[in-house]
């Protein structure tokens, strides 16, 4: 019963979509006010639908329904509750639900908090949000279905794959695709503004809050699925450019460029088309990372013959979202205007070079990921592309955009002086070669002076961090002294978001820097008893019993840690083998610290003649392993507080509708903007 | 300058730095690509005497033995007509079982045994590795291996889960 009230609410939701889709158009084309009216209560109504749909699926599984075909595929009566419900994301129907439902709550949020926008615009932007949500729901009703009935129903279901059976399934695909859909709404608002040809510095501003919100959590869901993969997988790496991993590295890239060029539209009025066609970039990238994960071209091209009807159902769907909003935009575009201009060395110029490397950065994670699939599809061979290439693309893109990412805040709009510049980073400048050349020497560690590399990457994570702070004392001293404690008061949330964002970079290049360059790696083999040096630390095999957990038995090992003889912590990696698929995971054990972490993962029994327990082991430890995380909790901070900034909630609409605001107030504004 | 000459430059500026990333990204990606061949292929010569590729096929039945210090390996990829020898030294992945599909990644030495630096058996019991997947189909579709081996199977792909039945025979347990 339950699984069918879900199903119902799906297709009453399609009719739903199908109103907000359409009469909001009609009537913002012919000024019919019934129809825009439509728009909000149909908003409403498809978010409590899929509420209810989505409701009944995770009631489906906390009850262990097994005659339901995707849970007795993804779950099982053995799996812990939480897993349960987690197992709702757990394979290709549920995420698409999850989408569904993600997708209707930003509607549903676009809806409450888009009062202060004109009747019209509102009304096309849901529609357009409404478009996306028929598209998702035909797909799901037509071709995966979640609700699917399994008759007879399944004894005990083939379970969740264990690897799924973590915290970090809990978390991070909700928070991933929060962010891929919350992009959605950047799209709407500029598919509305090519519609209606009013796409000015008032646009900007009502999009730049979305986006930033949407940025921020794609940067916590990125950030979460790292961590997951860095204790789960016992590799003690944490970012493979994985095919995965680049999906949603992807839509990152290119939102990062969104929110900068945003800045510019805001406060110049230029780079509108630019704007425009990233925001349709950077949600094209999200949904053709959703479905390179979810249809599995992925993991097999061949998924594709499995069932024809679903690949080329998503074909057609990209083709209609990317070709469409592209044919739309070359229709539309030139009558958007250009704004003001600018001269060769200034904010606008520097902040237009951050979005070139970005836009080339995300074409080349884009040709990597993708060219292997396309040569595989067309049967020229196979190939696989892996961290090499990315490195050595990343690595000669990033080094100046990192540098420029140091002078923009400090340069004027407009028109900036390279002497000016110069004096104002110098001290940034002289500190972050210090660190450089100094730091390598503080190392432990025989390797302590560390490549050209950790040289590069050290220099550039100080000069973010240098930069900012000397931006930060500059603005705050700058004129009147001693006025800074009134000063700091006085900034906007937008202006503290950037500099921790930009903090938050130098500190996840540290962290990387010093990670990869000062690692120390055993993989050995380990008698009970037998001790192991790594970095500075003895790691002591003690021993190994068996453990129960509710649906694995495992194998635990006790290693106790020591420095100098005193006691520093005892790890207790685990290998588990889950009953019901009959599959091994080995479940490293990590001691995080600010400086180090220490990471210990079994591999397996080596059986020998004189009958000894002996196992291989990684024994690991890691400097700096926590700063790449707090660098990318520092990012999502930053978007966080830019996202919360006082400027977007003001009313302005009123004035500004009246009076064209892309010149005018941005002179005032351009000293102190962001 | 005028401004239409400052728009000149600004415009040439942008388009060289375009082509400088254009021609890095690309030229990365030529020196990094890697090539995948089945055993027979490598059997009958046609992979690269040098230089990193990979191979995928199945795990031999019985064929895998450590070493003393525990963590050498030395096991045999098989596509059911052809095999290669394979050692590794590290830890294998929590998938890495005999019988069960398997790509590895690394260089052939000249005694014709491949070193890999990379063994990857991922995910899940009933994924195989696409790559292994086509090996295995390769083969079956030509049993005398090295003639089938061209690259160029004919046939529409079939779907993983057939390339497992019909490596059956070889699997260690029935599900």
């Amino acid at each position: 019963m339950i699984p069918e009230i879900g199903l119902f609410s799906l297709i009453l939701a399609l009719l739903v979509a199908l109103a907000q889709a359409t009469l909001p158009l009609i009537g913002a084309a012919t000024g019919w006010q019934a129809g825009l009216r439509v728009a909000r209560p149909a908003a409403v109504g498809q978010f409590c639908l899929t509420t209810l749909a989505f409701g009944s699926l995770a009631w489906s599984f906390v009850d262990n329904d097994f005659s339901v075909l995707y849970v007795a595929g993804n779950s099982h009566a053995d799996l812990p509750a939480a897993y349960r419900f987690a197992a709702v994301w757990g394979g290709h129907e549920g995420s698409l639900l999850l989408w569904l439902y993600l997708l209707s709550a930003w509607t549903l949020a676009v809806a409450v908090f888009s009062h202060r926008l004109p009747l019209p615009f509102t009304g096309r932007v849901l529609a357009v949000m409404g478009w996306i949500s028929v598209g998702f729901l035909l797909f799901m009703l037509f071709l995966s279905n979640p609700f699917e009935r399994l008759m007879p129903p399944a004894m005990a279901g083939r379970d969740l794959n264990p690897l799924l059976q973590d915290p970090g399934m809990i978390v991070h695909p909700p928070m991933l695709y929060m962010g891929y859909v919350g992009f959605s709404v950047a799209f709407a608002f500029a598919i509305a503004a090519l519609l209606s040809g009013e796409l000015d510095a008032l646009w900007a501003r009502w999009v730049r809050p979305w986006t930033l919100a949407a940025w921020t959590f794609l940067t916590v869901g990125i950030l979460l699925g790292s961590a997951w993969a860095y204790y789960v997988l016992g590799w003690g790496g944490w970012w493979f450019w994985d095919p995965v991993e680049n999906a949603s590295f992807m839509p990152w890239l290119a939102g990062t460029a969104l929110i900068h060029s945003l800045i510019v539209t805001e406060r110049r009025g230029a780079f509108r088309s630019w704007t425009v066609l990233l925001a349709i970039c950077t949600f094209s990238l999200s949904i053709l990372g959703t479905f390179l994960v979810r249809s599995g071209v992925l993991t097999s091209v061949h998924a594709f013959a499995v069932d024809p009807g679903r690949g080329l159902y998503i074909l057609a769907f990209m083709t209609v979202i990317v070709g469409g909003s592209l044919a739309l935009y070359a229709w539309r575009a030139p009558s958007v205007g250009l704004g003001g201009g600018f001269s060769l060395l200034s904010r606008e110029s520097l902040l237009l070079s951050n979005n070139v490397v970005l836009t080339v950065a995300a074409g080349a994670v884009l040709l990597g990921t993708l060219y292997p699939v396309v040569l595989d599809v067309l049967d020229w061979g196979k190939i696989s592309i892996g961290p090499p290439y990315f490195e050595a693309v990343f690595v000669p893109l990033m080094t100046p955009a990192i540098f420029l990412m140091g002078v923009g805040p400090v340069a004027r709009w407009k028109q900036a002086e390279v002497p000016d510049l110069a004096r104002r980073l110098r001290a940034a400048f002289a500190v972050s070669v210090a660190t450089a050349v100094v730091l390598p020497l503080a190392m432990p560690g025989p390797a302590r002076l560390g490549s050209p590399l950790v040289m590069l990457g050290l220099w550039l994570a100080a000069w973010s961090v240098a930069s900012c702070g000397a931006h930060a004392w500059q603005r705050l001293n700058d004129g009147a002294h001693g006025q800074w404690l009134r000063r700091l008061a006085r900034q906007p949330r937008s202006w503290y978001g950037m500099l921790l964002a930009h903090a938050g970079i130098g500190v996840f290049i540290a962290g990387v820097t010093l990670a990869n360059g000062y690692e120390v790696k055993h993989e050995i083999r380990m008698d009970v008893g037998a001790t192991q040096e790594a970095g500075g630390y003895a790691f002591k095999f003690a021993g190994i019993a068996p453990a129960t957990g509710p649906n694995y038995t495992a194998q635990r090992a006790e290693f106790i840690v020591t420095r100098d003889g005193k006691p520093v912590v005892t790890l207790y990696p685990e290998k588990r083998l889950y009953t019901v698929q009959d599959m091994a995971l080995s479940q490293a054990d990590i001691d995080t610290g600010p400086t180090r972490d220490l990471f210990v993962a079994l591999g397996e029994p080596v059986d020998d003649a004189g009958g000894n327990t002996a196992w291989t082991v990684r024994i690991q430890v890691k400097p700096f392993m926590t700063w790449i995380w707090a660098g990318c909790l520092l990012m999502a901070l930053g978007g966080l507080l830019a996202a919360g900034d006082k400027r977007y909630r003001r009313q302005q609409e009123a004035v500004a509708r009246q009076n064209p605001p892309a010149v005018a107030p941005a002179r005032r504004q351009a000293r102190e903007g962001y | 300058m005028t401004p239409r000459k400052r728009r000149a430059w600004a415009i040439a500026g942008g388009l060289a730095l375009l082509a400088m990333a254009t021609a890095l990204v690309l030229n990365a990606l030529q020196s990094n690509l890697v090539f995948f061949f089945s055993p027979s292929q490598v059997v009958a010569n046609e992979a690269p005497r040098s230089g990193s590729f990979r191979v995928g096929g199945l795990v031999e039945q019985g064929s895998v033995r450590r070493e003393p210090d525990g963590v050498t390996l030395r096991f045999i990829v098989t596509d059911t007509a052809h095999t290669v020898p394979v050692t590794y030294q590290g830890l294998l992945p929590d998938l890495f079982r005999e019988g069960k599909g398997v790509v590895v990644a690394g260089k052939l030495d000249a005694d014709g045994v491949f070193r890999a630096t990379q063994v990857l058996a991922k995910h899940d019991e009933n994924y195989m590795p696409p790559e292994a997947a086509d090996a295995l189909k390769r083969a079956r579709n030509a049993p005398s291996g090295v003639d089938g081996a061209d690259g160029k199977a004919g046939g529409t792909p079939g779907s993983a889960a057939n390339n497992l039945a019909a490596a059956g025979p070889l699997r260690p347990e029935a599900r």
